[in-house]
């Protein structure tokens, strides 16, 4: 699953040139673009039918039943404090695939799917936001637009989200 | 007999399945470096099949296996070393085995009990070449060949090679010809001669002119050798051959080919036959299925709505696809559920003989057969639980004039008992014998060279039984004691996600519990409302529910609330309260008050409304999530919607510490 379908020209000067695989799903989170690799992507369904968790942080939505999967849905728009949050016909939660386990996010809305070229992929400047440059891949530039690229199967599976954490007791 | 012949299937499958990857290994085991990783699980397979065949009073089987694990513990402890002629004569076993388990079958002819003696013979040879010498003696005697064990010596030593071989080997060359049923007895003399004529071509001069003991152990060990050539070499190479083979012996092996052939197809024949009466179903199959017909239910619920507004002729046709939905639900699940007493029906035989065998009297109770437990759990609870009932009768009982000087009844008590717990399956296994010994774990476990102080805590200095090696035992025997069978134990039930602790006290007994997790287990449960959401509690907990009245409700001290029912006052839980929801029925004699018990303790709690009853399928919430807090798994309701299963257990335990502070 985690293995790139086609290998990415690989520039050795680019300092990530090895995590990088060549197509990105782009989605906005506030105003900014985020992409992840596709191949972490499962699919992507609308917002609905959510069962509430007790006792977990505010960004884990709950749970939702994906074809008789429990799956649980986390908000990146409140973990990363992007303003405020709405919940209608337009929100989107892209289920993934990360370590044997499945997981959706909540996003503000899926641009498309794009190919970058290694050379077109900076590593991240060390900048104190509020994601952890930890989970950044790097920035990717196309014509004008800058992409946040994410490292999504090490945020899902850290601490900081806890879904995979240890038992709440 | 009778009774457990529903069970004989399982074992036959599965010691055939143990044979295989017995066979397998064996194969392509390195013999020069072999790899523990590979020796393991050679050895529990011998000991697995020997502890089912025990179970069923399969004699022969037993004692074969039995043997085989001898060796092959020496061999995996590093104390023997693996030899090709090892490999042989475990391949050979493994064949007898098969032939065993045909008969058991009915699929076969009977197994000559000498073939079972000379083979266990054998094998006992490799450890213990001298102290055997005369069983070879008795072994060749049944085969009505007039020499003793020292004749056969002194012939290999002095007597021209051919005959002595001849001799000699008449005992060993028996099972592997009987093995292959279909040889007559002509056919067997001939290839008995045809070996031996050859043995006399290509054994070493050295190997057959030692003398004493140890010429008995070479040339009984040697056919295998000899025998594989027989089967191939002969015919697909004769180049192979050494030029001054007899001309006799090169034309003899042809009638054994011949033979050979003939008994190959008649046994593939037979075979395919009755394999052909159960389908082994990948679990994962059997989960998509249900899946799958899961989703069917809701879309079809969600079709009836829709056409209830439109036309009535649809309705009604859609309400026929809603029974027959709901059949094929409950047919897939039924496919995976089986109630314990599959599993308890096993061991009144085993502890039966087991006690017979130890002079132990015994009785054995079992409770909660009832339970139901996915089938893949079934299948896989057996093998464990069969060890832990064998380490507690060996182990665990003492012997009746011990249990009389201690001041308990002669005869020993062992439970078993499956009831769920907190959304989890528990099976136990309890005795009311010796108990373990704290200290005798620990200087063993000293001995063995592993970390242990004496500040460990007493469940940590139990689970040292798990250890693999790891046994107190003074003599190994064929029940137990190899310090085998728990570390498996273990594992197995790791495997199946659940965890195994134990609770014993010296003098008193031991309680063995294995917790096995809600992995697609069936409860039925009473679903329950507060604000939006829908909450299932386990019906086992539930005793009744009702409507208060406002005068029932009394706030205790400023903080916490009770409920009086029929005179009794109960702690009073609001399920609102612990999710965080905001209730409909913010009052409680606006709302419902559901009195539940666990572990003896009474709670009331205060929900919405009650929603109805159902059997919900237990999903895993931990699969991709991780455990939430009062919560023990989660089900999928008809409309598609997630709702989670209370963990009563937990809930009720919470509020009773919190009275206690």
């Amino acid at each position: 699953m985690s293995q790139p379908l086609n290998p990415i020209p690989v520039n050795p000067s680019a300092a990530h040139a090895g995590r990088i695989a060549n197509e990105f799903l782009t989605f906005r989170l506030g105003k900014e673009e985020y992409g992840i690799e596709i191949l972490k992507v499962q699919e992507i369904r609308g917002y609905d039918a959510i069962t509430r968790i007790a006792n977990v942080p505010e960004f884990i939505k709950g749970v939702v039943n994906l074809r008789g999967i429990i799956v649980p849905i986390i908000d990146l728009r409140i973990k990363f404090n992007l303003g405020t949050v709405e919940y209608n016909q337009f929100t989107v939660v892209i289920i993934l695939n990360v370590s044997g386990r499945v997981m959706g996010i909540v996003v503000d809305g899926v641009s498309d799917v794009i190919t970058l070229a290694a050379e077109q992929v900076r590593p991240a400047p060390d900048f104190a936001a509020d994601l952890d440059t930890e989970y950044i891949i790097g920035l990717g530039t196309v014509d004008e637009r800058m992409l946040i690229l994410m490292d999504i199967e090490a945020l899902m599976c850290s601490a900081e989200i806890g879904l995979t954490g240890p038992d709440i007791h | 007999m009778d009774d457990l012949s529903e069970f004989h299937d399982v074992f036959f499958d599965e010691a055939t399945e143990h044979l295989d990857g017995m066979e397998s290994l064996l194969l392509s085991i390195d013999v020069n470096a072999p790899d523990t990783e590979q020796l393991n699980p050679i050895f529990r397979a011998a000991h697995s099949i020997k502890g089912g065949a025990a179970m069923f009073g399969f004699q022969d089987i037993t004692e074969l296996t039995h043997e085989m694990e001898t060796v092959f513990d020496r061999v995996r402890k590093g104390q023997m070393p693996l030899s090709k002629d090892l490999v042989d004569v475990f391949l050979i076993s493994g064949d007898l085995l098969r032939a065993m388990l045909a008969v058991r079958k009915d699929d076969g002819d009977e197994v000559p009990q000498e073939d079972v003696t000379a083979l266990c013979v054998r094998l006992r040879l490799f450890l213990e070449p001298e102290a055997v010498a005369d069983e070879i003696s008795v072994t060749v005697a049944a085969h009505q060949v007039k020499v003793s064990s020292s004749d056969a010596v002194q012939a290999a030593s002095a007597a021209p090679p051919p005959s002595s071989l001849a001799k000699g080997k008449s005992s060993a060359a028996v099972p592997e010809a009987t093995v292959k049923r279909r040889k007559t007895k002509k056919g067997v003399e001939k290839s008995l001669s045809a070996v031996a004529a050859e043995i006399s071509t290509i054994a070493p001069a050295d190997q057959v002119k030692v003398s004493g003991n140890e010429a008995v152990p070479s040339s009984l060990t040697s056919p295998s050798a000899v025998e594989e050539k027989n089967d191939f070499g002969l015919f697909v190479d004769p180049a192979t051959l050494p030029a001054n083979l007899p001309e006799a012996a090169a034309m003899r092996p042809g009638d054994i080919k011949i033979d050979e052939l003939k008994g190959v197809t008649k046994a593939e024949a037979t075979h395919s036959a009755t394999d052909a009466s159960s389908i082994r179903v990948s679990v994962q199959k059997v989960d998509q299925l249900i899946n799958l017909v899961g989703e069917l239910v809701i879309t079809q619920a969600i079709l009836a709505e829709a056409a209830s507004r439109a036309d009535p002729k649809l309705y009604q046709a859609l309400s026929q696809l809603e029974r027959n939905t709901r059949d094929l639900q409950e047919s897939a699940m039924s496919i995976r559920m089986l109630p314990m007493s599959f599993v308890f029906g096993r061991f009144p035989r085993v502890v039966r003989d087991l006690a017979d065998k130890l002079n132990k009297q015994v009785e054995l109770k079992t409770e909660g057969e009832g339970t139901e437990l996915d089938k893949g759990l079934i299948e896989r609870i057996v093998d464990p639980l069969t060890h832990l009932v064998r380490n507690s009768l060996d182990h665990g009982i003492e012997l009746p004039a011990v249990r009389q000087a201690a001041g308990k009844p002669a005869k020993g008590t062992i439970t078993l008992r499956a009831f769920h717990r907190g959304g989890n399956v528990m099976v136990e296994v309890s005795d009311d014998g010796a108990g373990l010994n704290r200290e005798r774990l620990l200087s063993r476990a000293r001995e063995r060279g592993a970390s242990v102080s004496d500040s460990m805590s007493d469940q940590e200095v139990f689970q040292l039984i798990f250890e693999a090696g790891f046994s107190t035992a003074e003599k190994i025997t064929d029940v137990s004691g190899r310090g085998v069978g728990m570390d498996v134990v273990r594992r197995n039930i790791r495997e199946m996600g659940g965890n195994v602790e134990i609770s014993s006290n010296l003098g008193a007994g031991t309680c063995i519990s294995i917790r096995l997790p809600l992995t697609l287990a069936i409860l039925d449960g009473m679903s329950v409302a507060v604000g939006k959401e829908v909450f299932i509690i386990p019906l086992t907990y539930i005793i009744e529910s009702l409507r208060p009245t406002a005068a029932d409700v009394k706030a205790v001290s400023g903080k916490g609330k009770v409920v009086r029912v029929r005179g009794e006052y109960l702690p009073l839980i609001s399920l609102h309260e612990v999710f965080n929801l905001r209730p409909d029925a913010p009052e409680v004699h606006e709302g419902m008050v559901v009195i539940l018990e666990s572990e003896g303790r009474k709670t009331a709690m205060f929900v919405d409304a009650l929603v109805g009853q159902h059997q919900v399928v237990i999903k895993s919430l931990e699969r991709n999530f991780r455990r939430a807090q009062s919560v023990s798994g989660a089900t999928i309701m008809g409309d598609g919607r997630v709702a989670l299963i209370l963990d009563v257990a937990e809930l009720v335990g919470t509020t009773a510490g919190a009275t206690a502070k």
